[in-house]
């Protein structure tokens, strides 16, 4: 039975029972960050910002929003937007988060391929970050549902397809997602449920494995070093901050990685005053008609490499290389068969397979967004071959890789 | 010892019924995002065929679907279609005509209006007499066979029933039951 003295303060009255001053220890004071990293390692920061933005402006947003096939248009185009104060605040921040919040993760994961952070004993964070890719993706998804507009229907009706399987001929299963035939009141309203519930409790729950995986293997840094955190840490209370190869992430790491985000800020509240629009589709704005397809349909930007890889191909090809490309990347620390945990420019082969990736992703995004006519079709094409020949080159390039 | 196996018996035992009441939560999970019973049992569209002019596609609406309907003309009958199937690579001939629903004298191509490849509707060309689907490029002839992919095979017939002028769809007549069985629909 632990034993209770009265409290000298509020602060020791809180640290009796709560261990606060321990708590800040274990969380900030005394976590160990290396000092060989630069700016990319503040996109976590900054992913934490904009999820906080996501969060709370889409609380604002609920407030007024109606899941209802007849209400829910116009109660994000008009309540929303006209009658509540500053109600296109809260909608332009949610959508330009929605869509900046992938170009972070997509940074953060190249960030990650490029440095090896996937690598010796950080394979978990490796799998828990993709997981919350996934999650992220589905949020968006079924965020993208709720305005009811023309895109909201029939990138419901497209996506919803899938689950077909193709040949497979799962109606079934693409009827019971739906609760109809077509996506109707059912549909929106558990789309709703899964956007506002379900899937913010998973992501939740996966960034606290997200960090949680980081504690043991601590973050990487340019080099791929092994630090012996315990050592660098002991040199740093005994008073040689210089020697040690580490600091403290509050406040020393988080004051720098509060600059990086400080300009981001910059960044995310000029595009959400002035440059809302790209976040915003304007076939959008047109009310769900079953009967109408727009002329030509895509996902946002960040979907749009994964789509091309479907698009090309015959129903069930596109199929299987649409599912090929959704769970590789969560394979990546098993398909890199070299044990070096360096920089990709200091790893051969593997140099050119990151660059030839993240530009054939670039292809793809790109040939995603044009309509399919050629010699776009044929482009799309190769890039999604090379795509897929890429990660079959992976193991066998890094098998042969040198010890660097 | 005793006391051991006790315990092992009673974590055992709640396990079961823990298991059992998983189990049948996820079937009740299940059920509750099943269609409901109103959404199924949505009705039948009757169409009155003689209200339709040749060549001039006409959508109709059967559980919230879109329903094509396209009235032959002499010429789309009499025209050999030269398309290819870039599926079998046959001409699409030999399906061609099979796909059509006679009703008095005249022959009705009546399918589902969405891609059978992700959904889309396509459009009706009237002057090439074709479908062609925005979303990714598939296209059909005028009887709803496919003749560009990724679309994996025409336009589906949904389930119809003649009754004089009159086609009933959601009910399945002898002539549908027919093409179900030879595979000229799904
Ligand atoms: S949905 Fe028609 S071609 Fe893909």
């Amino acid at each position: 039975m632990a034993h209770f003295t009265k409290a000298t303060s509020i602060k020791d009255w809180l640290n009796q029972r709560l261990a606060i001053e321990k708590v800040e220890k274990v969380m900030a004071s005394e976590y160990w960050i290396p000092k060989n990293i630069n700016f990319l390692w503040a996109m976590g920061m900054v992913l934490v910002i904009t999820f906080t933005f996501l969060l709370v402006s889409g609380i604002f947003l609920l407030m007024y929003y109606q899941p209802n096939v007849d209400l829910a248009f116009d109660s994000v185009n008009y309540t929303i937007m006209r009658e509540v104060d500053f109600g296109w605040l809260w909608r332009n921040v949610h959508g330009v988060a929605a869509s900046v919040v992938f170009l972070i993760i997509y940074i953060h994961m190249f960030t990650a391929i490029y440095y090896g952070s996937y690598k010796k004993g950080r394979e978990m964070i490796w799998i828990s970050g993709m997981l919350l890719f996934v999650a992220f993706s589905a949020e968006a998804f079924s965020g993208y549902m709720l305005p009811w507009g023309q895109m909201s229907y029939w990138a419901g009706m497209v996506i919803t397809n899938l689950f077909s399987g193709g040949s497979l001929h799962a109606d079934g299963l693409v009827e019971w997602i739906r609760g109809d035939y077509v996506p109707a009141q059912a549909f929106l309203s558990r789309f709703f449920m899964l956007h506002v519930l379900l899937i913010p409790v998973a992501i939740l729950g996966l960034i606290g494995l997200h960090f949680g995986a980081l504690r043991i293997p601590h973050v990487n840094n340019q080099d791929g070093e092994e630090i012996d955190f315990d050592k660098e840490s002991k040199k740093y209370l005994a008073g040689d901050k210089a020697g040690s190869k580490v600091i403290r992430f509050a406040n020393d790491f988080m004051s720098k990685d509060m600059l990086v985000v400080a300009i981001y800020l910059v960044f995310f509240f000029y595009l959400v005053f002035y440059h809302y629009g790209f976040a915003m589709d304007p076939v959008n704005f047109d009310p769900a008609n079953g009967l109408k397809t727009p002329t030509h349909i895509y996902p946002e930007w960040y979907f749009l490499w994964s789509y091309e890889i479907l698009r090309p191909f015959s129903t069930n090809i596109g199929l299987m290389a649409f599912a090929f490309a959704q769970v590789i990347f969560m394979m990546l620390p098993f398909l890199d068969r070299s044990p070096n945990t360096v920089p990709a420019s200091r790893r051969g082969l593997f140099k050119y397979w990151f660059w030839a990736m993240l530009i054939d992703m670039i292809i793809l995004t790109a040939m995603g967004k044009v309509p399919p006519i050629e010699p776009f079709g044929t482009i799309g094409f190769y890039a999604a071959l090379t795509f897929i020949g890429l990660w079959i080159a992976l193991p066998i390039i890094t098998m042969f890789e040198k010890k660097a | 010892m005793k006391d051991n196996s006790r315990r092992g018996f009673m974590g055992k035992a709640f396990g079961a019924v823990a298991g059992v009441g998983a189990i049948a939560s996820l079937f009740a999970m299940k059920k509750t995002w099943d269609p409901l019973p109103s959404v199924k049992a949505a009705g039948f569209t009757t169409l009155d065929m003689s209200a339709y002019k040749e060549n001039e596609l006409v959508v109709e609406k059967w559980r919230g679907k879109p329903i094509f309907v396209l009235k032959q003309s002499k010429e789309m009958l009499d025209t050999e279609d030269k398309n290819m199937s870039q599926l079998t690579g046959k001409t699409t001939e030999a399906m061609d005509k099979k796909r059509l629903i006679r009703i008095g004298d005249a022959e009705y191509m009546v399918t589902i209006g969405l891609c059978t490849h992700l959904g889309c509707i396509p459009g009706y060309n009237q002057d090439k007499k074709s479908f062609l689907c925005a979303c990714h490029g598939g296209m059909y002839d005028d009887t709803g066979m496919v003749t560009k992919s990724p679309p994996p095979r025409g336009l589906d017939i949904p389930p119809f029933k003649i009754k004089g002028n009159i086609l009933v769809l959601g009910e399945e007549g002898p002539e549908y039951k027919k093409m179900k069985e030879t595979g000229i629909t799904l």
